[in-house]
């Protein structure tokens, strides 16, 4: 299961979609909005995407984690529009029989939908200035 | 033919719109299409080597041809997570 909300996301709900009694293990990863970003101050966050695109490359993605490893069940929602600080814009719940199938696959997933999925972040500085993040190349751990 | 091609994040503030116009008589390609935007919004010169394309809502190179009737997208490097 897969999708976009511009609503709060409720993570706990994403963990019990994937709790089932085949699953010896859940991991869940959020990504927050982070205040402070090399010295520099963040108000808030605001997320667009090319929807269309985003939910196929999303499913894409889901579909590829499910082949490549032995996950009982996995959910994925990102946040869009404004996001606060401390609040989640992305949630990631990947049950499996074993915790290792869980963290590998999670893993996984995060860094190919940063890599893949057609969303983009804008930073609304505290100091009043806004700016479109567009990583150039490296990778960022 | 009008192609038009939708734009998000830092290319829709370059362009100031949603969308870029593009006519032409003969096929075009992703390259041309690359070209002609720098061409006329050179604010684009910074980010457009880092910029992938798409067509029908999947990635694709600089020598696909496209025609009026593809939904065709620039996409700007990715910031979601």
């Amino acid at each position: 299961m897969n999708g976009l909300t511009t609503d709060k996301i409720d993570t706990q709900a994403l963990v019990d979609r994937v709790t089932t009694p085949a699953a010896g293990a859940v991991v869940l990863f959020v990504g927050t909005t982070r205040e402070f970003t090399n010295g520099r101050q963040t108000a808030s966050l605001d997320y667009e995407c090319y929807e269309e695109m985003a939910k196929k490359k999303l499913s894409e993605i889901e579909q590829q984690a499910r082949e490549r490893w032995d996950i009982v069940d996995c959910a994925i929602v990102h946040r869009l529009g404004h996001v606060p600080l401390a609040e989640a814009s992305i949630a990631i719940a990947v049950s499996s029989a074993h915790r290792a199938v869980s963290f590998e696959a999670g893993r996984w997933l995060i860094d190919t939908i940063k890599e893949e999925v057609p969303i983009w972040k804008k930073e609304n500085w505290a100091d009043g200035t806004t700016e479109w993040v567009h990583p150039s190349g490296e990778k960022r751990a | 033919m009008i192609l038009q091609v939708k734009l998000f994040a830092v290319a829709k503030q370059i362009v100031d719109s949603d969308t870029f116009e593009i006519e032409s008589n003969e096929p075009i390609t992703i390259g041309d299409i690359r070209d002609r935007l720098l061409a006329i919004h050179p604010r684009f010169s910074e980010v457009m080597p880092n910029c992938r394309f798409a067509v029908n809502a999947a990635y694709v190179n600089d020598d696909t041809v496209v025609s009026s009737a593809d939904e065709i997208a620039i996409i700007p490097p990715v910031s979601g997570g």
